[in-house]
């Protein structure tokens, strides 16, 4: 990113904070938090702390940070080194991204940003069309199929949460991340005081993984009487009869131990979270209504039930036309707008969208 | 207050009130020591710590169901004098063998009396509240016990079975059998009773107690185990853990873990390893060499890696040193350049 795209984009986000400071919810017990934050996407800053909302906002205007981060973990003194915070407590997180679901529809919506000559690919071509380099990254646009598929994550992991795990619904907060994932907050609670590795016993629950068949009623011993659960039985016992449909459960389970192993392992059913960003608990999470760096859109809340567009209702910076340049092969939708497809040529768009494409390296100020 | 009676007491005379309960009833450490009237709770407490010296699990009528009033007195007496005992004594091998045992016994008691139990609200839920605050529910379906404290003991255990993911959870809560309930807190037990008796301050010497006490230390010196020679380049957190073994205290399984991940990044062999936890107060062999193994990543399983320097932090097994040098794993130690 050059200094005339650098001044835009960090412009667009100063005004954001300007406009929109009640987006970004204070943390509660703030001055026992790690802060941090990169500006233009460069090395992070971290071990900062904020002693209140003001001193948060007089940050977030006067820095115009690409990215916020703030810990879920809270510290006796948070702007020590890591070894010397002395960490209190932990709220959970959860971390569902779209990249992870191995999509069919990724590579039609991803695109090769190349490291040598800075031009823009299918991401079907594998490498860069005009230079032929190898060192591309690959950037993924907006896509209605990938969000839809996470939220799906997101109400498996809502289910579990309540209904396993005994959280109350009122307590569990979904956000958009601004990019491709989806991130689950839960308000402080039971599991707080947990280390890493129980939180990955948490974890492992939830991705439904280590299910072992006497566990669901299939004994190791051949022949020895099977005890499958019923559809009604709590947690995961029901869900994996329910899931797989009582007759075919009863066929798997006949079919001895380690058949019924292959089967737990392929059932598909537990919910795909990032089981590092759960487990990890000196993590610095983005915040909540901030700025994400990768794409100039906002981490907003999702709200339950009702219908959301995730790359609308995030689209929260000024809509003021702006001029650049803008290369992309395909055709992507961003505050209910389409744009592209472009090939290097100059054009007007929106200041989001030319944020979005700037953060997104196929775009440069003009 | 806690609402025990002497029948708690009897079953499990490490519980918090048995000290107030002992003094309500008239009879003070002195009294045991110089009253030839009492000398058959002396020789019951005897019994009690020569039968954990052989190994074995002090059994008496208590166990066959005798619930007489003088019966359980002498019970909850015995045991208070053991410890009074071993404590004059002052023998580590001795002490950690009797909690062992202990445990053991009230453990019987434990599964024995979840398994009676109906209802919520039960003298067994509430021992096991007292002494792990765990709060344990009776369910129709189960004992159910909160996730988060089901986790906090389960997370150290190898065995599959333990698995959140392999429990029946729902609620909040995971529902286990009284056996599975006794099973998840045990390991605590013994490290309950060893530090109730730590907590305990030794008398001075007793006419009661003479003999025993000179019985015990030519037991002792027999016991008094051979140690394996560790050079002194380990770092200070596996130093620490080797001479709490030593000490024939108990080792937290994160301990244990790091210990043994640590020192098969050293290139330690299971045969190597395994003898250094022979001192351990609830040591069994077989248990000992299926946990490294499994750990070892033999059997094609995975190998763990020893933990980073910040997890053990957490853990409170961190006793950094200006040695360390700002090492982030203890596998660094001493191989760090300047
Ligand atoms: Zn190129
Ligand atoms: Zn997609």
């Amino acid at each position: 990113m050059n200094e005339a795209d650098a001044a835009l984009v960090t412009g667009a986000i100063k005004k954001y904070y300007l406009d929109h400071h009640d987006m970004v919810p204070t943390p509660d017990k703030i001055s026992r938090r790690e802060f941090g934050y990169q500006v233009g996407g460069g090395s992070m800053v971290r071990h900062l702390s904020y002693a209140d909302e003001r001193a948060l906002r007089v940050m977030l205007v006067g820095t115009a940070p690409s990215d916020v981060y703030c810990s879920n973990a809270c510290y006796r003194f948070p702007t020590f080194a890591m070894k010397e915070k002395s960490w209190l407590d932990a709220s959970l997180i959860f971390d569902i991204d779209a990249k992870d679901l191995g999509l069919p529809c990724r590579v039609g919506h991803s695109i090769l940003v190349c490291a040598e000559c800075a031009r823009v690919s299918p991401a079907a071509a594998g490498k860069c069309a005009a230079c032929q380099s190898q060192k591309v990254t690959v950037r993924s646009l907006p896509c209605t199929k990938c969000a839809a598929a996470s939220l799906k994550e997101v109400a498996k992991l809502r289910e579990i949460l309540v209904d396993d795990l005994g959280m109350d619904d009122s307590s569990i907060h979904v956000y958009f991340s601004g990019n491709e994932g989806f991130h689950v907050h839960v308000d402080p609670g039971s599991f707080d005081a947990l280390g890493s590795r129980e939180r990955a016993e948490l974890a492992d629950y939830i991705m439904f993984k280590g299910a072992i068949p006497e566990a669901y009623g299939v004994p190791r011993a051949p022949g020895a009487k099977l005890g499958l659960p019923g559809p009604d039985d709590p947690g995961w016992r029901g869900r994996l009869v329910r899931s797989l449909g009582a007759a075919p459960a009863k066929k798997a389970a006949r079919a001895g131990h380690a058949e019924f192993q292959k089967t737990l392992g392929s059932a598909g059913i537990g919910a795909r979270i990032d089981p590092q960003v759960t487990t990890d608990i000196h993590r610095i999470f983005r915040m909540p209504g901030s700025i994400n760096g990768k794409s100039g859109l906002a981490k907003v809340p999702v709200p339950d039930g009702s219908k959301f567009d995730a790359y609308t209702e995030s689209c929260l910076i000024d809509s003021a036309k702006v001029d650049i340049t803008a290369e992309c092969p395909h055709r992507f939708v961003l505050g209910g707008r389409r744009f592209g497809p472009y090939s290097a040529k100059d054009t007007s768009v929106e200041l989001y969208a030319a944020v979005y494409m700037i953060c997104k390296g196929f775009a440069a100020a003009r | 207050m806690k609402g025990f009676g002497t029948l708690e007491y009897a079953q499990y005379p490490f519980l918090e009130g048995v000290g107030r309960y002992v003094k309500d009833s008239g009879f003070g450490i002195e009294q045991f020591g110089h009253d030839s009237d009492l000398i058959p709770y002396v020789d019951r407490a005897m019994e009690r710590i020569m039968a954990a010296t052989r190994g074995q699990i002090y059994s008496s009528e208590l166990d066959r169901g005798d619930i007489d009033h003088t019966l359980l007195d002498k019970e909850t007496f015995s045991f208070v004098i053991a410890v009074i005992i071993l404590k004059i004594c002052g023998k580590h091998s001795l002490i950690k063998r009797f909690a062992l045992a202990e445990s053991r016994r009230a453990e019987k008691f434990l599964e024995r009396n979840l398994g009676r139990d109906s209802g919520g609200g039960s003298t067994t839920a509430k021992v096991l509240a007292e002494l792990f605050s765990v709060d344990v529910r009776y369910n129709p379906r189960g004992y159910a016990i909160p996730i988060s404290d089901y986790i906090r003991h389960s997370a150290h255990f190898h065995e599959r079975e333990w698995k959140l993911v392999n429990r029946m959870v729902t609620g909040g809560d995971v529902l286990l059998s009284a056996h599975q309930a006794v099973r998840l807190l045990r390991h605590e037990l013994g490290n309950y009773i060893q530090n109730h008796i730590t907590r305990v301050s030794a008398p001075p010497m007793m006419p009661n107690f003479a003999g025993h006490i000179a019985k015990l230390n030519e037991i002792a010196k027999e016991l008094e185990p051979e140690y394996v020679v560790v050079s002194g380049e380990h770092p200070p957190c596996i130093k620490h853990a080797l001479e709490v073994l030593k000490r024939g205290e108990n080792l937290p399984h994160s301990g244990r873990f790091m210990l043994a991940t640590f020192l098969f990044g050293r290139g330690w062999t299971v045969e190597k390893i395994a003898p250094l936890f022979k001192d351990a107060p609830d040591y069994n062999e077989r248990t000992t060499m299926y946990q490294l193994k499994s750990i070892s990543g033999g059997d094609g399983k995975t190998r763990y890696n020893c933990p980073l320097c910040d997890k053990l932090r957490t853990q409170n097994l961190c006793h950094e040193t200006a040695e360390c040098n700002g090492i982030v794993s203890p596998l660094q130690f001493g191989t760090r350049r300047k």
